[in-house]
């Protein structure tokens, strides 16, 4: 491996974990101002615990909720991960468990709820839920949640492989080993992608004549 | 010679008279000829989902109600289930189903709760359990975008149609790859904006293959409530009820009679007549 892609790896991670809120509050403030909506948040997979994790608020909701864990296949945003098919439900307060559930990551009781999946290739990442939208929806809107989801789940993977490789070089004193193990995580379904990433890295950082 | 046919797939010589179907087929195929006074009586009807709220007064009685749990090893056991819903989604489909078809028999397979590591194998063992019991319909909202399991749920669906099940299954709402759906033999469903839970359409451009209703559908939910929902899971129990109206009506249908009975009564085929 070059000192260019060495380089290229360590630049690459540096400030991963702020890019990574960073992004994730993007992608609930979009959310939320496509749909003209009361609040957007977003629940991401930890595939070691099994629990889906609240990572992001905007509009009306609890940030200090941040960090709280729900089981990763039961209620509502369970339903939506396992069967990566998103949920538009409506009168949400006649399910008073559900309302409930909600109200206590997002500090109020939504009467509308959209529950999206973030799919990237095969990998299931989380779900984005959108609360109260102002407009009826239509299947149209259905598709755009859809695209939407799409988009920020390409985005947040990306990230989150960076993520990974962080915490690889930041266990790692020895510039080698590091990029040995950083290899290492490109193998399997991810290594098309991250070899790509990587080479993206290259190009960017390699020094221009 | 013996009059035994060899063990092959090809039609003997002079034997053409076995293949007489059962049902004489009229001229021209009408929605009275296919469900007219049906109520699915009898018809067994799988919910393969998230489970189902027991005595709820939109669903009613079920046939029975077993749950799937994983083991190490992604070995599967399939129980009674004590828990109901877990969501609330298995409850709105058989309320669906059970609305088009009042007579139908309904039974649940939840394949939910085992967490997101274990929703694939629950999936597939639920899956394979429902073929395994011969129901005449499965419903399943569900999908996977793991293409490890594609090959075995490509085969279970095979498996389905070739003993008579039919399963119905819900295409993705978004751009991404996933299965069952996407396979020829099953009857894939997505969603129209009309109200009228008989209105369906043919889609001359598959794989989605046809359009039933699936926004802002009043559902049957938890603790015998009800919702207001919208989505491709909530088309495809609308197809399965009325798929359970022809089968009440014409037992003897296979799959691909069924499907084509639904393309022949469809809105913009055969209008509905």
């Amino acid at each position: 491996m070059s000192e260019d892609l060495k380089a290229a790896v360590a630049a690459g991670v540096l400030g991963a974990d702020e890019e990574h809120r960073a992004l994730l509050q993007s992608v609930v403030e979009v959310a939320r101002a496509i749909f003209s909506a009361r609040a957007s948040s977003v629940f991401l997979l930890d595939e070691d615990a099994d629990e889906l994790v609240f990572e992001a608020v905007a509009g009306e909701g609890a940030e200090s909720l941040i960090g709280q864990r729900i089981p990763s296949s039961t209620g509502i945003a369970g339903w939506v991960l396992v069967t990566r098919q998103p949920l538009v439900i409506d009168d949400l307060a006649n399910d008073p468990r559900h309302a409930r559930d909600v109200a206590e990551s997002t500090g109020y009781v939504p009467q509308g709820l959209m529950c999206v999946p973030l799919l990237h290739e095969e990998k299931a990442l989380g779900v984005l839920n959108v609360l109260d939208r102002a407009s009826q929806f239509t299947l149209e809107e259905m598709e755009l949640l859809g695209l939407f989801a799409n988009q920020a789940a390409i985005g947040l993977d990306l990230l989150q492989r960076a993520r990974r490789a962080q915490a690889v070089l930041a266990e790692s004193g020895d510039p080698a080993e590091a990029l040995a193990r950083v290899a290492s995580l490109l193998e399997g379904d991810n290594a098309d992608a991250g070899r790509k990433l990587l080479g993206a890295l290259e190009d960017v950082l390699r020094p221009r004549m | 010679m013996s009059s035994r046919p060899l063990p092959a797939w090809s039609m003997p010589a002079g034997r053409g008279e076995d293949l007489q179907l059962p049902v004489e087929w009229p001229a021209q195929l009408t929605r009275e000829w296919a469900w007219g006074d049906s109520t699915g009586k009898d018809v067994r009807v799988c919910i393969l989902d998230s489970g189902i709220d027991p005595g709820h007064p939109l669903v009613g009685d079920l046939d029975g109600a077993v749950a799937v749990t994983v083991l190490e090893g992604d070995e599967v056991e399939i129980n009674d289930d004590h828990e109901g819903d877990l969501c609330g989604h298995g409850t709105a489909c058989a309320g669906i189903v059970r609305a088009l078809a009042p007579d139908c028999r309904i039974s649940s397979v939840r394949v939910l709760g085992a967490g997101f590591t274990g929703s694939g194998p629950a999936l597939l063992g639920g899956l394979r359990w429902a073929v395994e019991q011969g129901f005449d319909v499965i419903n399943m909202s569900l999908s996977t975008t793991k293409r490890q399991f594609a090959g075995i749920l490509h085969e279970l669906a095979d498996t389905a149609y070739f003993r008579k099940t039919v399963l119905v299954a819900s295409a993705h709402n978004m751009p991404v790859e996933s299965y069952p759906w996407r396979f020829s033999s099953v009857i894939s469903v997505g969603s129209h904006e009309e109200p009228d839970p008989l209105v369906y359409y043919y889609n001359p451009n598959p794989p989605v293959e046809f359009f039933a209703r699936g926004l802002d559908v009043e559902v049957a939910w938890l603790a015998g409530g009800k919702l207001r929902v919208t989505g491709n899971s909530f088309a495809t129990p609308h197809m399965s009820g009325i798929c359970a109206l022809v089968l009440g009506k014409h037992r003897e249908l296979t799959p691909f009679q069924l499907k084509s009975v639904l393309y022949l009564t469809s809105g913009n085929v055969g209008g509905g007549r």
